[in-house]
């Protein structure tokens, strides 16, 4: 793989929704670039035939009954709301 | 004997032979949190109140109908990942600094309806991320062997609450080793069930198809009663499995004549201290000499569960963790104007520097055009892992090994070097990639410090798992107990 340069990462950061400092997408450039060089041992391996596995158990498409049950209030809801008005959450400008 | 030290089954014997109250119980576990905990930090919240009134309810309980359940009355503490009603629930992160969760964790509530009293939340690697504590937002944890070494991660809390006495029993998670790592570190027992034996309803998610709840505690009886006690299919949890829980503590005994135990070769190599190693040899000599029949083994990708895993957990995470947006819960930046800057500002003043690290690394991994050559890749290998696990299952009941490389490190010592940071969960992560049971029992000591060893069992077989360390525990003819801190 190559190096890791410090666009992709600043595209990283915009993808995942983080503010990087300069510092911190320097280190992180390195930081990352160290993983990935450690993560190629994969590469080893011949994995052409082998199925993935995402999830160790057996189990596929759970259902339930569709029945009505009781969930939290608007209020219990809305207890750890950074900012609320009306019953809703407030968030700033979207558009 | 000082009631702190006891084990959980020996308090149930002096709660039925009415030598003690749970309120007196609860007392001195509160008080002795008082008098050390500014030295281990293993407590983000101590719930003082609440401790007492549920203290109060069991002594009522006991008087109008005697008392049966073994964990009644039994002081416990929370990993601070565990959702607890009305009770701050950070996960050591700035960003959930004031999160209080308007339900419990399933594992909480089956332990509240047994009488559990729950002394309060513990400290942790942010997000359950890291391997020392140093990672929490807040404070690093201290070690009750040496004040000067971590007690291992992410759930150092839990571990260092129960070595050092500020509770009898805890709960933690593990992801990639979280509760065995710190259990060897603090030479205390934990288990990391199957994937699916325990409803993880309630604890918040780092990697979801590697996250289980298990216990601490300060032997394997008290393992299996706590294990017994979450245990179980969840409706509220998908991927619980719906299989009869047995009866964990019932089926103890110390005959384990015949056991096949393989010892994986692999686990035994040159980046493992050599006293680590002879710590385990020893302890597979005890099996042997109770007629176990042990054979070394091979586990051939054993070396890949590592880069596997920090492809695997990272990816989960960044998806788990965009939750985290300053719009329903916990911290926001007030100041900016537009949603996207609210985001990008809360998230950034809101996650440390290794979660920050693992969300940019998974998303990285997921990204267009590195998804099949990262992500996909590790998927594929994770199948290999496991099968080694499944053909070796074919011929072992179990399989041994030491949990960590080394003993308790310094704290400082390595979180600049990511990679030897993340190399004390070697021999831990291999469990999770394949689903299976494991735990962590002590094994005696090197300079001074803790070592464990770590047992592995098929999917669900954790009665043979806890079977074979009850009978190592009874056998291998010492004690470990953390030594005594002076109280002021």
């Amino acid at each position: 793989m190559l190096p890791l340069t410090r666009e992709e990462v600043e595209h990283v950061a915009m993808l995942a929704r983080l503010e990087l400092s300069r510092e911190e997408t320097e280190n992180y450039t390195n930081q990352l670039d160290s993983i990935l060089e450690y993560v190629d041992k994969l590469n080893e391996l011949d994995v052409e035939n082998v199925e993935p596995t995402a999830h160790v158990l057996p189990i596929n498409n759970v259902f339930r009954e569709d029945k009505v049950w009781e969930g939290i209030s608007r209020d219990v809801a809305l207890d750890n709301a950074p900012d609320k008005e009306d019953g809703q959450f407030k968030v700033p400008k979207i558009v | 004997m000082e009631v702190t030290k006891l084990k959980a089954h020996e308090i149930h014997e002096m709660l039925k032979k009415g030598e003690i109250s749970v309120r007196e119980l609860t007392e001195a576990f509160l008080d002795r949190i008082d008098r050390i905990d500014d030295r281990i930090h293993a407590y983000i919240t101590v719930t003082r109140e609440k401790a007492l009134e549920q203290a109060d309810r069991v002594d009522a309980g006991i008087r109008s109908e005697g008392n049966t359940e073994v964990l009644a009355g039994i002081p416990m503490a929370l990993k601070d990942n565990l959702c607890t009603k009305d009770i701050k629930t950070t996960c050591s992160s700035k960003i959930l600094y004031n999160y209080k969760p308007p339900y419990s964790a399933t594992v909480v509530e089956k332990l509240e309806e047994k009488g559990a009293v729950m002394l309060g939340k513990l400290n942790m690697d942010e997000f359950a991320m890291g391997s020392s504590t140093e990672n929490s937002g807040f404070f690093t944890t201290r070690n009750p062997w040496d004040l000067e070494r971590v007690p291992g991660g992410s759930s150092g809390g839990s571990a260092a609450a129960v070595a050092a006495g500020e509770a009898v029993y805890s709960l933690g998670s593990d992801t990639g080793g979280s509760i065995r790592q710190p259990a060897a570190f603090c030479g205390v027992v934990g288990l990391k069930p199957t994937y699916g034996r325990v409803s993880r309803y309630g604890l918040v998610a780092f990697a979801s198809s590697l996250d289980q709840i298990g216990p601490i505690t300060k032997d394997v009886r008290d393992c299996a009663l706590v294990l017994k006690a979450i245990a179980g299919y969840d409706p509220m949890d998908s991927t619980s499995v719906n299989a009869p829980v047995p009866d964990y503590e019932k089926i103890l005994d110390d005959n384990i004549k015949g056991l096949r135990v393989g010892i994986p070769k692999e686990y035994f190599g040159s980046g493992i201290s050599s006293e680590v190693k002879d710590r385990v040899r020893e302890a597979i000599d005890v099996l042997e000499g109770l007629g176990a029949i042990c054979e070394e083994t091979s586990l051939p990708h054993t070396e890949y569960a590592l880069p596997v895993y920090y492809i695997i957990a990272p990816a989960e995470a960044s998806s788990n963790l965009a939750r985290y947006d300053g719009v329903q819960y916990g911290y926001r930046n007030m100041e900016v104007e537009d949603l996207i800057s609210m985001y990008k500002t809360t998230r950034s003043e809101g996650f440390g520097p290794e979660v920050k690290r693992r969300i940019m690394l998974g998303t990285y991994a997921l990204s267009s055009g590195y998804y099949d050559a990262y992500y996909l890749k590790a998927l594929k290998v994770r199948t290999l892992i496991k099968q080694d696990f499944d053909r070796a299952f074919e011929k072992f009941d179990v399989l041994v090994t030491p949990t960590t490389p080394t003993t308790a490190f310094k704290i400082g010592e390595r979180t600049k070097d990511l990679i030897s940071m993340y190399m004390s969960d070697l021999l831990t992560v291999p469990a999770n990639m394949a689903g299976i049971p494991a735990i962590s029992v002590p094994c005696g000591l090197s300079n001074g410090l803790p070592v464990g060893m770590q047992i592995m069992a098929k999917p669900f077989a954790e009665d043979v798992l806890l079977k074979t360390a009850y009978a190592y525990e009874c056998h291998r003819g010492f004690e470990i107990t953390a030594p005594e801190l002076e109280v002021f």
